[in-house]
């Protein structure tokens, strides 16, 4: 832990914290996490005009140091020293929205009862302003005890005085005594008293955000604007992603080129090819979209209409027992289930958190479509339904809902059963909309990029590793004329797992590529392309067939369609389940999720497939 | 009436406030809001489609969201009060 002192950023939700907290330190920060809790510590570096360094922690919004999610209760263990993994901070700033003090002063109140040197930086003062409302920081001060700063921290205003005021704080050791703060009456009371008295000039308020909000929330209205932002949203995923994908995957190629060239033929090349590049890259292909989706979501949420969408999506969502704070994160996992979980924190209410993240990897991830595109292409013919619709397309929007359908009756059933309870419901501040800071938005794609590449380089890497081993060993005798996959570890395990799978009409080679997948679904589309190319042996005919062709000659169409059935629910993924271990604190809940998963994923597989065979398409 | 049946964009103050029907969390929260007994309210939205959704109010110089079982607890009139906090 650093000698440097500690200075803590505390305040309401939305009085712009974070932004203060970028504006400060910049780039320099560490993400990480509190012992024992799921809660992200946010921590970067301020150098003093004198250059000397100060550690700067950003704790979690909240109201009031009466915590009501574990994210709150850290805030409120922090500053009064009790959080294990942390210091008692030697300062506190207290963000308060100049907007809205009376609201945000009662905290602040109960902050500076604490006894702590305190700075109050009275923030987005411009958008107070914007909204008609001038108040003298100078009154503020003097009514509250401590120094009080006007910032506007997304446009860097006051960071300066803002840093001489903690040097001053510093210096000066602690002078003011602890005093029991009063009640939540008095202090409200207290609040508004001083917010009165530093007001210069008022007048109503929020028109700008009232004017767009009569659209954004309109029922009809804004739910078209809703449904187009998402549309706009996938669209470009997938559209602004093909060229740095095909970027990425030339790399790999050129990578793989360059690695065979160097070492002769034999397990290191094998090894480093097959396993390391092609296993790894196959996974770092999808930074692109995952990149663009996390813009959208960062841009939604920066700008404040993340909490409209919530607002409009929370009548259905009521319906299947979850919070409209569930759609931020499961919108996420459409990009990919990891994020998605991770972002269930927000969601105060256990019970809701719990149900949201066992239906999160039901919302179809990016790393499905790989899978979904080479079957649909095999399978479905490109005709038109008619209107300008493609049948194959109509097929791939049809998997989507099906997965959404089953995460809302799932999330019913869970909310009767295993998540019974009262809703935690839907309570919760609309801030004004503002317009972010670039910056903001780059460090947090930036971070974003950092967590997805250390995964990959760690969890993926090593879970490609592990399959590359069973696919390699033991080594098939030579001339035997036994292939190298089913001699392997891995190839009989498959051959076992095929009696269970056999009923539903999968194959030995959906079995084998089923196994791979489990550290990351789009393996199988390599899996099942290094099978029939073994399988080719020296026909070279059968070589020059593209993998659709292959899979076309190979598989009969009611398997296919049980392929993709299969996909839509089972939990192909190791970092799910590892995030979900984290984020629900043992195993319970994870095999929990995979069992029922697996399950859902069998029946309705097979029955895709009986149904498809009892039709006759087969 | 109850703060379901306010008309929107009509100031209001709340009345009364029902604390038993709330949990005492989202009770806690609504009195951090600002929503207590004599603060001035004004409906401003209502969502969903079918009129099921949450409704949006101010609350001073605030918007917050709440579902309608939140706001059947909170009985308002018409017109404008100081607050007597």
């Amino acid at each position: 832990m650093s000698a440097f002192p500690l200075v803590a950023l505390v305040g309401n939700p939305n009085a712009g914290k974070s932004a203060l907290f970028n504006a400060l330190t910049g780039a320099r920060q560490k993400l990480g996490n509190y012992p024992g809790v799921t809660v992200e510590r946010k921590a970067g570096r301020l150098s003093l005009s004198d250059g000397r360094p100060v550690e700067l922690v950003d704790l979690p919004g909240t109201y009031s140091l009466d915590p009501t999610s574990p994210d709150e209760q850290v805030t409120r263990d922090v500053v009064l020293g009790r959080q294990t993994g942390e210091r008692l901070p030697d300062a506190l700033i207290v963000v308060v929205d100049a907007s809205n003090l009376d609201n945000h002063l009662r905290f602040a109140l109960e902050l500076i009862s604490l006894g702590l040197p305190t700075i109050v930086a009275l923030n987005m003062v411009d958008l107070a302003s914007r909204d008609g409302l001038e108040l003298d920081p100078a009154v503020l001060s003097r009514e509250l005890g401590v120094p009080v700063i006007p910032t506007v921290a997304v446009r860097k205003r006051g960071l300066d005085d803002l840093r001489e005021q903690i040097e001053a704080v510093l210096s000066v050791k602690p002078a003011r005594a602890r005093a029991e703060p009063g009640d939540f009456q008095t202090l409200r009371a207290e609040a508004k008293r001083i917010a009165k008295g530093a007001v210069v000039r008022e007048t109503p308020s929020r028109r700008l955000t009232a004017a767009i909000d009569r659209v954004a929330l309109h029922p009809f209205f804004g739910l078209l604007m809703l449904l187009g932002l998402l549309f706009i949203m996938f669209q470009a995923v997938y559209a602004w992603s093909e060229a740095p994908i095909a970027m990425i995957e030339g790399l790999a190629e050129t990578l793989s080129g360059a690695v065979s060239d160097a070492l002769p033929d034999g397990l290191l090349r094998s090894f480093l090819v097959d396993g390391v590049i092609n296993g790894v890259g196959s996974v770092v292909v999808f930074l692109p979209q995952i990149l663009i989706l996390f813009f959208f979501i960062l841009m939604l949420e920066a700008t404040g209409y993340m909490v409209r969408a919530a607002f409009l999506m929370d009548g259905l969502m009521a319906r299947v027992g979850l919070s409209g704070r569930a759609f931020i994160p499961l919108l996420s996992s459409f990009a990919c289930a990891v994020p998605g979980i991770m972002a269930t924190r927000t969601i105060s209410d256990p019970k809701d958190r719990l149900t949201t993240i066992l239906i999160a990897p039901l919302m179809t991830c990016s790393a499905r479509l790989p899978v979904y595109a080479v079957i649909i292409g095999a399978f479905i013919p490109a005709r038109n339904v008619g209107f300008g619709v493609g049948l194959q397309g109509l097929v791939l929007f049809c998997l989507y809902v099906a997965g959404i359908i089953g995460a809302m009756l799932v999330a019913l059933v869970l909310r009767l059963t295993v998540t019974k309870g009262s809703s935690g419901g839907f309570l919760m501040e609309m801030p004004k909309y503002q317009w972010p800071r670039p910056q903001d938005v780059l460090l947090g794609l930036w971070q974003r990029a950092i967590i997805f590449l250390k995964r990959a380089g760690t969890i993926i890497f090593a879970s490609t590793v592990i399959l590359w081993l069973l696919l390699s060993f033991p080594r098939a005798p030579e001339e035997s004329g036994i292939s190298q996959v089913n001699h392997s570890i891995a190839g009989r395990i498959a051959n076992g797992l095929n009696v269970a799978l056999e009923p539903i009409g999968f194959n030995r080679d959906i079995s084998l590529a089923l196994i791979p997948a489990m550290a990351a679904r789009e393996v199988a589309v390599s899996a099942l392309a290094t099978v029939y190319s073994i399988d080719a042996g020296d026909d070279e005919a059968k070589l020059e067939r593209s993998l659709g062709d292959r899979l076309k000659d190979n598989w009969p169409l009611p398997t296919a369609l049980a392929f993709l059935a299969w996909f839509v629910f089972a939990p192909q993924c190791i970092s799910t389940i590892a995030v979900t271990k984290r984020e629900t604190n043992g195993w319970r809940w994870p095999l929990f999720m995979v069992g029922y998963l697996f399950a859902l994923a069998y029946v309705a597989a097979g029955l895709t497939y009986w149904t498809a065979v009892a039709v006759g398409l087969g | 009436m109850r703060l379901t049946d306010l008309p929107l964009r009509q100031p209001a103050y709340v009345d009364v406030i029902d604390w038993t029907a709330l949990s005492a969390t989202d009770g806690q929260r609504l009195r951090e809001f600002g929503l207590i007994e004599g603060a001035d309210v004004e409906a401003l939205h209502h969502g969903g489609l079918l009129g099921r959704g949450p409704i949006a109010c101010k609350i001073g110089r605030m918007t917050i969201a709440m579902r309608r079982a939140h706001a059947a607890a909170i009985s308002v009139r018409l017109g404008t009060r100081d607050e007597q906090a």
